[in-house]
Order: structure tokens, then sequence, then C-alpha cells
């Protein structure tokens, strides 16, 4: 930063607007870039900063965007005067990008060593085997173990985390003197995020580049950012360096933005999730609503509503001429746990922790190996088929995307209106509308919405009509499985209210699955850590939390950023990958056995 | 984003008058071509053999090489083509549909052996299947819509099959399952709907290819009687005038056309207003 101090900044975006169609997505947006800086650009969904990436890149352009003011300067001219032939020189050479889906952006039917020498040789006139070489350098550079051999591998076979180094090590391949970054680390597990974020911090640093850094993650920005761009509805709110926005939020959406964004450590000492009140925008001003509430809503009753003993759930993977399976994926392994009525337990993990297939199996979406789940002290071997379709009334589930899960061509009415109709639950036409009114003002919509359909809904509406189609059948227990990652932080912390107010008033039991342990800290009274099928630390929220008895357990909890600038994280001992759960028939992992360190503390001891 | 409910069925739209009056001015003109032209499309005028078109009053479009009257023959002629048209095609969606739907979603032995059975139809060259079943049966106007649906079915049920696979994947055919709705309203309701999109695409094209099979089957002999006119079957006659009167087969095959397009215009509209988010007709 120091040396730039009186030349131009790398990357000056002046008074930029950028149009699509009659609506302005990106209203006089300014901010500069130094060499060797990382400004991050932050904003929930719709703020207007990834079409400012895009637009930077001129890749708006084929999506219909309309520059109706300002310019980009970069390296003295002007991008937004460019043709499409001039900026294809300067993208992935001079400007490079990394997307969020690193499953998505590579090719697969090239080999990894392909494709980065295709950047090599289009852009730098490399020979094959001079390009190649580099690449293997590249693969080394994003600390990609065994580079050679990586090369000639297709990008299935590579995990998430290994992908997106892939791709960063294309991205530096040409030495690009700017790197946009948009939401790099979003699509994957807080371990990997936290391996990823400490490459590109390094590799900025040696290469010496500057960095838009693009997120919705408040804990990313504090990590990696020197200065930050909050924008909100197309517009920059507040611009400033990373210590100042986070310790003096000047703008009220910066603040109401910061005070909604869960921390780690928050609850420390408290023995209950607390109903917290929230700090939202109205009419431009930052107003606290709501009351706070200690959630002491468990009823330690004689039968636990919900009892999982023994759980294995085994997928076949590969099967052998003969349809016997060969290679199995071992995704639940000797899961026990009881959740109360009026409790809410978490289940924590990684991708491939088997957390999901939990919950399906619970909801008898997926049927188990062996093992038996009681409800209400009967256990669903022992019920017959009406008992268990009345089961699908008592629990219910929420899936992680609300946009997925409601059916386009239905209306949110309909949708709600199902479970009450599939169970006969009310039988006039009638009497059905007023419940689905009531549910939808419930959950804070207006009646009068129940005739549109589900595109017609942001993200967080969305949420709230699958929330109120939960409830329509009046459960006892709601499996939220990823209830709330796909939203906003602002929108997230209403609901997580929502679903606090909800267990306070009926006394609702949630099985509450994340991987999120900043929320999960914020609102479950027990916590199951589960790592490969397996649980390594199940406890009290204050004991998981506080006392992590596990190495994973402790793994996960140094990996989740931390929203504030001034913490420095110890990375040390994030390093390594998830390891693959399919295993050959015989081979199967071994059954870890669990200790009570603590009364209703458990934690597998290691193999 | 937001478009409002209401105005879904865009009844204003170009496509929606545009393929409405096409298809209701052909449909009206076919079913009432005993009215219009009493004379019947038999009547041979021997005077005015090979007339050209736009020449006088008593043959507008001019007349064959018969000396029948080539509007006349037009307009009567869509009797066969448009039932053959539209009722192979229904037929083979109705049945077609359901066994994609019910393989799709349910999977296991059954769909296998539907789906292997279908593959098979599908590698058995059409005019042979043609011959052998008419020469098994016999050749009648059912015969021949019946033989259009049996070699048709398997379109519709692998489109749909494919859509159905990935669509019973879907989270909202999920959380269906989850609260315990029952299979039968999965399908009729949460499947069928999103999937109907390409069906009629498809359909809409099929009774253009349906309309030109019957009239080569005819013309192999195997289809209806060739004496009955129908449009494919003028279309194969005016064969051989074509560079001495082009009428003679221009004419039936406007006839085609505007009918097709009017279907396709109709199906686009219908595709377009069965989707709430409007997405398609961008």
């Amino acid at each position: 930063m120091s040396m730039t101090e009186n030349s131009k900044p790398l990357l000056s975006v002046e008074r930029l607007s950028v149009e699509f169609g009659e609506s302005r997505v990106v209203d006089d947006l300014s901010f500069t870039v130094e060499a060797g800086q990382t400004v991050a650009v932050v904003g929930e969904s719709g703020s207007g900063k990834s079409v400012t990436s895009l637009s930077t890149m001129r890749l708006a352009d084929m999506m219909g965007a309309y520059y109706a003011s300002g310019r980009i300067m970069f390296n003295g001219r002007d991008l937004l005067q460019a043709s499409q032939k001039e900026m294809r020189s300067v993208r992935g050479k001079e400007i490079a990008m990394i997307f969020q889906e690193p499953m998505t952006s590579l090719n697969p039917v090239f080999t990894i060593g392909d494709q980065i020498c295709e950047v090599l040789v289009l852009h730098e006139k490399m020979s094959k085997s001079a390009a190649l070489a580099e690449a293997g350098r590249l693969l080394d550079m994003v600390r990609l173990p065994d580079s050679e051999e990586l090369l000639t591998r297709y990008p299935h076979q590579l995990s998430g985390g290994m992908r997106q180094r892939v791709m960063i090590a294309m991205a530096l391949a040409c030495r690009p003197k700017l790197l946009i970054a948009d939401e790099p680390t979003t699509a994957l597990d807080v371990t990997i995020q936290a391996q990823i974020l400490n490459i590109m911090r390094d590799l900025q640093k040696t290469l010496g580049m500057g960095m838009v850094f693009i997120t919705h993650d408040m804990g990313v920005v504090a990590e990696m950012a020197d200065h930050v761009v909050v924008m909100w509805k197309g517009k920059k709110v507040e611009e400033g360096p990373v210590r100042e926005i986070f310790a003096n939020p000047q703008h009220p959406y910066t603040q109401a933005l910061l005070s909604a964004v869960p921390k780690l450590g928050s609850m420390t000492g408290e023995a209950f999730p607390k109903r917290l009140p929230l700090t939202i925008l109205q009419d431009g001003k930052p107003t606290v609503v709501g009351e706070e509430r200690i959630q002491d809503t468990v009823k330690n009753g004689a039968t636990p509503l919900l009892s999982v003993k023994d759980l294995y759930v085994r997928f076949d993977i590969k099967k052998n001429l003969f349809g016997k399976a060969t290679h199995r994926l071992s995704a639940v392994q000797k899961v026990s746990f009881d959740i109360h009525p009026g409790e809410t337990l978490a289940l924590v993990g990684e991708s491939g922790s088997g957390k999901s297939t939990i919950g399906r199996t619970i909801q008898q979406l997926q049927s188990a190996m062996s093992g038996d789940i009681a409800f209400n002290g009967r256990t669903f071997s022992s019920m017959s088929a009406a008992e268990r379709f009345r089961l699908r009334q008592d629990v219910q589930y929420i899936f992680q995307d609300p946009f997925a899960s409601l059916d386009p061509r239905k209306t949110v009415g309909f949708s709600i209106a199902e479970p009450i109709n599939t169970h006969s639950l009310i039988s006039d036409a009638k009497a059905v509308r007023r419940r689905v009114d009531e549910l939808l003002e419930r959950v804070g919509l207006t009646s009068d919405v129940a005739t549109r359909y589900p595109h017609e809904f942001s993200g967080g509406q969305r949420q709230r009509v699958c929330i109120a189609r939960a409830l329509a059948s009046d459960p006892k227990l709601i499996i939220a499985d990823e209830a709330l990652s796909a939203l906003d932080v602002s929108i997230q912390a209403q609901i997580i209210n929502l679903f606090m107010d909800l267990q306070a008033e009926r006394g609702l039991a949630y099985l509450f699955i994340s991987h999120d342990m900043a929320v999960v800290e914020k609102m479950s009274h027990r916590v199951a850590v589960l790592f490969l099928g397996q649980i390594m630390e199940l406890g009290s929220r204050r004991q998981v939390f506080e006392t992590p008895a596990h190495d994973y357990t402790r793994r996960l909890l140094s990996a989740v950023p931390v929203a504030d600038p001034t913490v420095a994280r110890q990375s040390a001992m994030i390093e390594g990958e998830i390891p693959n759960p399919v295993k050959r028939v015989g081979d199967e992992p071994a059954i870890l056995v669990h200790e009570e360190i603590n009364p209703g503390h458990f934690v597998a001891k290691s193999a | 984003m937001a478009t409002k409910t209401s105005s879904r069925w865009r009844f204003a739209s170009l496509e929606f008058v545009l393929g409405m009056s096409l298809t209701v001015v052909i449909c009206l003109a076919v079913l009432f071509s005993d009215l219009l032209f009493p004379g019947g499309a038999d009547k041979i005028d021997l005077m005015a053999r090979l007339a050209k078109p736009f020449a006088t009053a008593a043959h507008p479009f001019g007349t064959d090489p018969l000396g029948r009257d080539v509007l006349a023959r037009v307009v009567a002629g869509g009797k066969i083509s448009l039932l053959v048209g539209f009722t192979s095609v229904i037929g083979a969606v109705v049945f077609g549909v359901l066994v994609g739907l019910i393989a799709g979603y349910y999977r296991g032995f059954w769909d296998m052996l539907v789906m292997r059975f279908a593959d098979l139809q599908l590698a058995m060259p059409f005019i042979l299947l043609a011959i052998t079943f008419i020469a098994i049966v016999g050749g009648s106007l059912t015969n021949t819509i019946i033989l259009l649906i049996v070699s048709q079915w398997v379109q519709y049920a692998r489109l749909v099959r494919g859509s159905v696979l990935t669509l019973r994947e879907r989270e909202f055919v999920l959380s269906a399952r989850a609260i315990g709705v029952k299979d039968w309203r999965i399908i009729i309701q949460h499947l069928l709907p999103n999937l109907i999109g390409p069906v009629i695409v498809l359909m809409t094209l099929n009774v253009a290819n349906n309309i030109l099979l019957e009239s080569s089957l005819t013309f192999l002999g195997l289809g209806v009687d060739p004496t009955i006119p129908s449009w494919g079957g003028m279309l194969a006659d005016g064969r051989t005038y074509l560079q001495t009167a082009w009428w003679v087969s221009v004419f039936p095959g406007l006839a085609i056309l505007l009918t097709v397009l009017g279907l396709n215009l109709l199906g686009d509209w219908l595709r377009d207003s069965l989707d709430p988010t409007g997405r398609t007709s961008r």
C-alpha cells in the first residue's frame, strides 16, 4: 500500500451506473483499488455487488447490461470504452476472476492440466510442455500435493476445496494485476474455507496484486479486507478501512447488518439460548425491535419425543456384474440421540458428515440399514402403515433452498394447504383458507399473498412460506435442514427469532441441521458434532462450545471466520481434506466408542 | 419481476390472436365443407382441366388434372388430415405421458422393461413397422390412427420419463413426500404441470408430421382409401404436375403450413400461460 502513494490506483470505478432494462442495478458507485490492497465489496442479495464485478470484466454485457454512466479506469484506460475483442486480452491476463461454484466453473471433460495450460498457451504464448511445467508450479503454489499427478486428473476426481484451489491457480497463471473473487468460499465447508482464505491472503502478499473480494459474509470481510465498500440496493452506503467500519459503522444499514451477524462466542456463560431483540432499518433509522427472552422451553419428561438408537445408513456406490455391492458409502454410523419436547438439538458437521441423511431417515424419506427410531416411545418398526402416515403430520421438514422446495407451478396458498388437505385436518374449504391466512400472518406475511406464486417472493419470504407450511399440520417436531444457510444475515436473524417464538408458543422441538457454528450457538439447547457419519461429541450447547473435548470440534470452531478484524486467527491447525467416505465392502470404518466425560457430555474416543 | 397472476392468460398476445384465428378459420371451413361446396370435392369439370388459379370465380385455386376444384378439395381434404393429425397425437400423448410418468416415478423392474421395449421400437424403421402392422390388421382410417399412436407414444414416454427422473429428486417433490402426499397426487399435481411444456411443443410438431405420414401411408397403399381427398394425398398426386401446374400441390401444402403455424402459435401461448413465472416467454 505504501509504495503506491503518489501513483494512480490500479482500478478506479468512477460514478458507475448499470442498468438492466428499466431497473438500475448499480447506481453511482465509486471506489478504488490500489496494488496490493484488498477491497471487500459487501452486501446482501440484490445489492448489485456481483454486477459490479461482472461489469469490471465486461461480462455483464452478455447479460444485457447497459452502462448508463461512469468509467472503470484500469491501467490508464477506461474498460467501459474497450471493445469485447480488447477485453479478451485483458480478461485472464490482467484481471482474473474466481467464481463461487468451483463445481461448475471447470470443464468436466478436460484434465486439470489441459485447462491451466489453455490459459498459458493463449495469453503467454507458451509451448505445451513449458505450459505444463508452469501449471505444475502453479498447483504447488496453491499448496496442492502431488501436482504432477493432479495435472492428469479430471475435475470430478477432485473435492470442492481442491477444485477451488485449481481455479485460483488458473486465475493466477498469468500474474494478473487484479484479482476479482466473487464469493469464492461460499460453497465450501468452513475448514476448507479457512484454508482457501489463507492461501489467497498469502498469495496476494507475495504477488502484490490488487484484489476485489465480493462477499456477503462479514466474518470473511474481517479476515481478508483492508478496505470495505458496503453496498445496499445498488448504492454504496458506506466505505472505509476495515477496522473503522467494524468499530464505528456510520450508516444505519451497516449498523443493522453488523448487529445481525451471528458471532461465535456471543452466548458464552448462558445456560439457555436467548431470543435477542433485532436492529432493523425503519424509515432509514436503525431501530431495536422485539423482546429479549430466555429460551427455557425444554420439557425433560420421562419419554423423549424422538429417540434415535444405533442408526446405520449406507448407500451402495459401486456394484459388480451380479448386482452385489462392492463399494459403500457409510453415511450414518451408530448414531444415537434423544430430543425432548421443546428442545432444539443441533446436528453440526461438514459436507459428507451424514447430518442430512439422519434428518431424511427420521422423515422416512430414506430407509435405515439398521437401528431404530422411536417417536413418543413407539418405534418405527412397531408402527402400522397408518401410524407411519400420521407421523408425517407430527414431524415436518424444512429444506435448505426455499425456492426449490416450493412447487413453482402452485400458489403458496396451495402449498401451505397441502399438509392440511393431505391429512384431512379441516374438511371445509373456507376453513382451510382461513387457516392458511392465519398461518401466513403468524410467520409475518400478509394473508393476501396466498394467491401468489413462489417466484414473486424474496428468499426470506419464501422461507417464511415454507415455515408456514411446516406449521400447517400442527407438528411436534420440525427438522430444519440448513434452513437458514441460503438467507441473508439480516433475514437469518429474523427467522431465528421466528423459530424461537414458535418454540416458546407451541412447545415445538427442532432438529436443527447446520454447518454454521455461530447460528447453532445462538439457537440450540444441545449440540451433536458429526464427522463422517459418526457423532464426535454430544452435549449441551455450553459443554460443546465452551469446553470442546474432541479435536474435530475444536478444529471446526477455530475455522469459523470471526467478524472482528482485530482478532488474529490461529490458522495453524487447519489443514487437510475431508476424507472420502466411500469404502470397499468389508473395509467399513471403525465404530468409535463414546465416553461420558461430564453428565450429558459424550465424546468419541479416537480409535 | 412480479407478474400479476390475473394477467397470466395473455389473450391479447400476438401468438394467441394469430394462432387462434388461423386454427378456428381452418377448423370451421373443414367442418362445414359440405355447406361451402355443395357440389363436393369430386365434381369433375372436364372443360376446365388444370385451370390456372385466380383466373375464374368458379375455380379460385384452379383445378387438378381431372378438372376437380382445388379449393373444394383442400377444404374437404382437411377432414381426414385433421382427424388423423389430432386423434393420433392425442392418443399418443395420453398413453406416452402416462407410461412415462409411472415408469419415471416408480423406477424399478417395470420401468426397465417398458423403456427397453421403447428402445426396441425406436430402433425399428417406421415403414417396416407400418407394413407389418397394416399387413396384419388391414388398412383403414382407424388402423392408420392406431399405427401412428403405436409408433409415437415412445417419444412422449421418453421425454416425460427424463423430466420425471430429474423432477422427482427436486426438493419440492421430496417435501410433498415428507408431508405424506399420496403418490398419484404428487404425479398429477406436482410432476405433470412441471413437465407439460416440452410435451406441448412436441405435440404441435407431431400434428404436422402425422398429416404427412398419413399421406405417405396412403401413397404406399397402407393408409386410408386413396379416393378420399386428404392434404397429404393431394400433395402426392400433384407431385407429377409440379412443373406445369404448381397449384395442384402448393395449395394443400399451404393448408398444412397454416394449420401447423396456427397450432404452433397456440401451443407456445399455452405453454407460456401454464408457466406462472413467465420464464419461457422471454
